[in-house]
């Protein structure tokens, strides 16, 4: 079903993009649907597709960056707006090297270092796949930075300190799954763009890498083994996250959730597999712990917990397995900053619905109903009784209200 | 003027429990299905989360989840020589409204009609002589057997993950089940919830008089389940918000919690939230249904072209749009003649207080879910020889006490003072040693003549339609069930070493603002026989066949249960019959 009309949508296009300046054959078929797989492996719909837009990659969302909001570009196939005149040299250079057409920089909000992984037949895939998708005429004025980073010169310093351009070489002591995993990983699913931590200037901390960063209010959960909040996470918990959304300990909300909806519960049971396989493999730092708690705080959050949580999590914290989250291995509860824990709390939240888990559970709101204090008794209870992270204090749920009063 | 729509191949009036039924197996047949809902979109965890929906004031009392009678409303009268006035606030029964329609606020009781009552006209007949029924009483066989939608109610069972206890399991007799239900083709997909104190003090008391008690068969679910659709439902709290309320931990089965995320997800399924339809268009000859035509929230008016029209809405509402857009013959009572309005029925429900000595029982009544329950089926239906009792029906009795609610829970034994200091002691006193089961004698009405609906001649609604008019009393069959039954079910509690035991028995004259249940059943129902039916066996429409006709207006009857149960097998049954054959074959099902 799904091929018929991939197949009905590139004779469309066909009529609308002769003439552009490609390479790869529309009649390529095993190319374009190779390039349909790698697109959504890389999740190019996320920033390139206005969630719930019915123009695909026409450009024109947001990209909140810690140093100003950029605008995505329109990857559509249309000439005067898109990337209908690029040569595939000029597409490869945009997605491996971070370079636009006529050599500028682009911004690491596009993952490139992470992209350079890929192969250039790879990329000449996704180019011959985006050949197909229809044209729209979309102008997009993508740069919003202040100054100094508006300045993509300024680009020049940071590659060069955090740019390792270069495809992925598969270790061949690891098994084929995991080199696939690692591939993918560390390539086309660009975890690390969330996951890793970021220095000052928003490139990679390479040593910590997967260890977990906050962006966009969100918590990018440490997604290594060992220690971490992972660490009772097996291969399959993994693999069952990232194609349904949903596990026995956690379920996906936010950021995630577009990653699971447009990416990862598309890819095949094989992928997400080894994807697991190799973040099982990569062993983190211990979590710091929990610290001094005050037991008044925990006696208070534990009674809140007991009124309002409970009915869902149990009393016990465990929830229900791929419905409610299990408090004591859900890595946003778990890791040492409470973002995600006070957004969840305070505003709640929808998580993911996809075709094996359509349920989408919500969380509910709770900040209109709980004051600073007991929002932090009770996230200090839930973080401290069940997963022995971090006391909250009530000024970081102060600031944290403040935040969301700003994005709402 | 009404600006058209592009037509779509389905359009279905209501989406509470049959609209999504009939939705969701219409757009898995791969047909374009829109839903035009009169009331508002409802999500759980913002609609109805745990930490604002135990709210009795808001909810119970002030009917947050119910139709607001200013929208529109019906008019009442128990007598045919009687005029009919409009009603301003919900009584006996409560008109839902919105997206999951009544299975949002249901307590989810989720039983299956008896064998015979499906054929119960024959069935007394033979068993009794058609002597033996009331003249007046104008009861019908359905036109389908237990056998024939047995498949279905499973396949709603399965959705809701109901949690029971087979009694009887193709033919074989489960021990702690229901020994009178229709056999199952399998047990029910999640055990039978855990009974408090007084549900199985009841159960004992129940089996020592010889009765054979068994849980309640309940859409509040004793453990985490998921459905057929990858729909999952967590397990029940107890927290005694049920009937009146939404579920904000998913362990009610609703539309919401079963069916509505997998609906959403077909790519031919839309829908309209605060729209209502307020004709069925048909065309030249009166014959085809061509669409619908709607009001939306700011007052435009829209016509939606369609092939296929389902009429899901609440029993009230689908008799008055049938009237209003001239479809099928009224009925006329004087005539014995039409079929639209006609065997319009509601329920016989009475309970009994008990006072238990305080200190001794204590029960925490507030340990309770909505489908909570031990019960006893000796008495309903034709399960036991009505010979000697002079009427026919019957009910299900039991401990159904489905919450401790602060502002409702107050019983307090006779003599006690209305209000004041002795009151409230007196609340106190007996607040955890008194029982106030709600629908303790669940009985059945059976339809009568002068019982039925038509348009009223006076009041009107918002368009200026005429409202629709309800004429209903209680018959003396009704009364003598229920002062029968009542009596049988005090027994019961005496036993269980009540000190004290005060009947309420249902008495006449039906009175509208009393509640009862929201079981309104008929005026639009199935049948064999054109002239004495508004749908065929398939709810197929007779006049217009590409008009379905869903819910409990097709019941010829009510029975001695909870109708969802058998409303959304009957629906999944109809489905069945537009895949696969109305669609092979668009036209009338039965050559009738």
């Amino acid at each position: 079903m799904r091929k018929r009309s991939t197949i009905a949508i590139a004779l469309l296009a066909l009529t609308a993009s002769v003439g552009a300046s490609r390479s790869a054959g529309l009649q390529d078929f095993a190319e374009i649907e190779r390039g349909r797989y790698l697109a959504n492996a890389a999740d190019c719909a996320s920033c390139h597709t206005v969630p719930g837009s019915n123009q695909p990659f026409a450009g024109g969302r947001p990209i909140e960056t810690p140093f100003g909001n950029l605008v995505s570009p329109n990857i559509t196939p249309d000439r005067d707006t898109g990337i209908g005149t690029w040569t595939d040299e000029e597409f490869d250079a945009a997605v491996r090297a971070g370079r636009q057409r006529g050599g500028a920089r682009l911004y690491p909000a596009m993952p490139f270092p992470y992209y350079s992984r890929m192969s250039r037949e790879d990329v000449k895939a996704i180019r011959a796949y985006l050949s197909t998708v229809p044209p729209v005429h979309n102008a997009v004025m993508s740069d919003a930075l202040p100054f100094p980073f508006n300045l993509r010169s300024s680009m020049i310093v940071w590659d060069r300190l955090y740019f390792k351009p270069g495809e992925f070489h598969p270790d061949p002591s690891k098994s084929a799954e995991w080199n696939r995993g690692a591939y993918l990983v560390e390539g086309p699913a660009h975890c690390g763009a969330c996951h890793t931590p970021k220095t000052l200037l928003g490139g990679d901390k390479k040593s910590d890498a997967l260890r977990g960063y906050t962006l966009q209010g969100w918590v990018a959960p440490d997604i290594t083994s060992g220690q971490g909040p992972l660490g009772n996470w097996s291969v399959d918990d993994i693999a069952e996250y990232l194609k349904t959304g949903h596990n026995k300990y956690a379920a996906a909300a936010g950021l995630m959730a577009e990653v699971v909806q447009l990416s990862t519960s598309n890819m095949t049971d094989e992928d997400v597999r080894a994807m697991a396989v190799y973040l099982k493999d990569i062993q983190g730092a211990a979590s710091p712990g929990p610290g001094s708690v005050d037991q008044n705080v925990l006696t208070a959050g534990g009674a809140i917990f007991q009124d309002l949580c409970a009915a869902c999590h149990r009393q016990d914290g465990q929830g229900i397995p791929n419905l409610f989250p299990r408090l004591s291995d859900a890595a946003t509860v778990a890791t040492p900053d409470p973002t995600t824990v006070l957004r969840v709390i305070l505003q709640g939240t929808p998580t993911v619905a996809t075709d094996r888990e359509p349920t989408g559970p919500g969380m509910p709101a709770f900040g209109w109903q709980l004051d600073d204090e007991q929002v932090a008794a009770v996230a200090t209870y839930v973080r401290n009784h069940f997963a022995h992270a971090p006391a909250v204090t009530a000024e970081q749920v102060h600031r944290m209200r403040a935040t969301l009063a700003k994005t709402e | 003027m009404a600006r058209k729509l592009p037509a779509k191949d389905v359009a279905i009036i209501g989406l509470g429990w049959t609209g999504s039924i009939m939705a969701y197996e219409l757009a898995d047949a791969g047909l374009e299905v829109i839903a035009i809902e009169r009331g508002p979109w409802r999500n759980t965890p913002t609609d109805f989360p745990p930490n604002f929906a135990p709210d009795e004031l808001r909810y119970r009392i002030r009917h947050e989840l119910f139709l607001r009678p200013e929208q529109t409303t019906f008019t009442f009268r128990n007598k045919m020589d009687q005029t009919a006035l409009p009603i301003r606030t919900w009584g006996a029964f409560m008109p839902p409204n919105g997206v999951g329609g009544g299975g949002v606020h249901w307590n989810a009781e989720t039983w299956r009609f008896l064998p015979s009552d499906f054929v119960l006209r024959t069935h007394l007949t033979q068993r009794y002589g058609a002597g033996f029924l009331p003249e007046d009483m104008t009861i019908q066989d359905w036109g389908v057997t237990y056998d024939e939608i047995e498949p279905y109610y499973d396949r709603f069972e399965y959705l809701c993950g109901t949690s029971g206890q087979a009694g009887n399991i193709k033919g074989k007799i489960i021990d702690g089940g229901n020994p009178f239900e229709g056999p199952r083709s399998r047990p029910y997909p999640t055990p039978p919830q855990d009974q408090p104190f007084s549900h199985t003090l009841f159960a004992k008391a129940a089996r020592d008089l010889g009765y054979k008690p068994f849980p309640q068969p309940s859409g509040n679910l004793s453990r985490p389940y998921q459905n057929p659709l990858g729909v999952r439902l967590g397990p029940c709290t107890f927290c005694g918000f049920c009937e009146w309320f939404g579920c904000g931990n998913y362990s009610k089965a609703s539309p919401q919690t079963t069916i509505l995320p997998a609906l959403l997800r077909k790519p031919t399924f839309s829908a309209r939230d605060n729209s209502e339809v307020t004709r069925i268009n048909l065309d030249g000859t009166g014959k085809r249904a061509t669409g619908v035509t709607f009001v939306d929230a700011e007052g435009n008016e829209w016509e939606q072209p369609a092939d296929l029209v389902i009429l899901s809405a609440y029993t009230i509402f689908n008799v008055q749009l049938l009237l209003l857009s001239g479809i099928g013959k009224p009925y006329d009572p004087v005539a014995n003649a039409g079929v639209i309005g006609r065997n319009f029925s509601h329920q016989t429900i009475s309970s009994v207080d008990s006072f238990f000595e305080p200190g001794k029982f204590i029960f925490n009544p507030f340990i309770a879910s909505g489908a909570i329950g031990m019960c006893i089926d000796e008495f309903n239906g034709d399960n036991f020889d009505h010979g000697p009792h002079g009427f026919v029906g019957g009910a299900y009795m039991g401990q159904v006490q489905t919450n401790g609610r602060p502002i409702e829970t107050t019983p307090v034994p006779p003599g006690t003072p209305r209000w004041g200091a002795a009151w409230k002691k007196a609340v106190k006193e007996n607040y955890l040693s008194a029982l106030k089961p709600g629908t303790g004698v669940h009985g059945s009405m059976y339809s009568y003549r002068d019982v039925y609906m038509d348009l009223d001649p006076t009041y009107k609604d918002r368009f200026g339609r005429p409202l629709a008019r309800i004429t209903m009393d209680f018959h003396d069959n009704e009364i003598k069930q229920n002062a029968f039954l009542t009596d049988k079910f005090a027994e019961i509690f005496q036993a269980m070493g009540a000190k004290q035991v005060v009947k309420h028995y249902r008495k006449g004259p039906y009175d509208v603002t009393q509640y009862q249940t929201t079981h309104l059943c008929g005026g639009a129902i199935m049948g064999t026989d054109r002239n004495t039916s508004a749908i065929n066996r398939y709810l197929q429409c007779w006049d217009v066949p590409n008009l379905f006709v869903t819910g409990a207006s097709g019941f010829p009857q009510n029975a001695g249960y909870n109708p969802t149960g058998t409303l959304a097998a009957l629906a999944f049954w109809a489905a069945n019959a537009i895949r696969t054959h109305y669609l092979k074959n668009p036209g009338q099902l039965i050559n009738a």
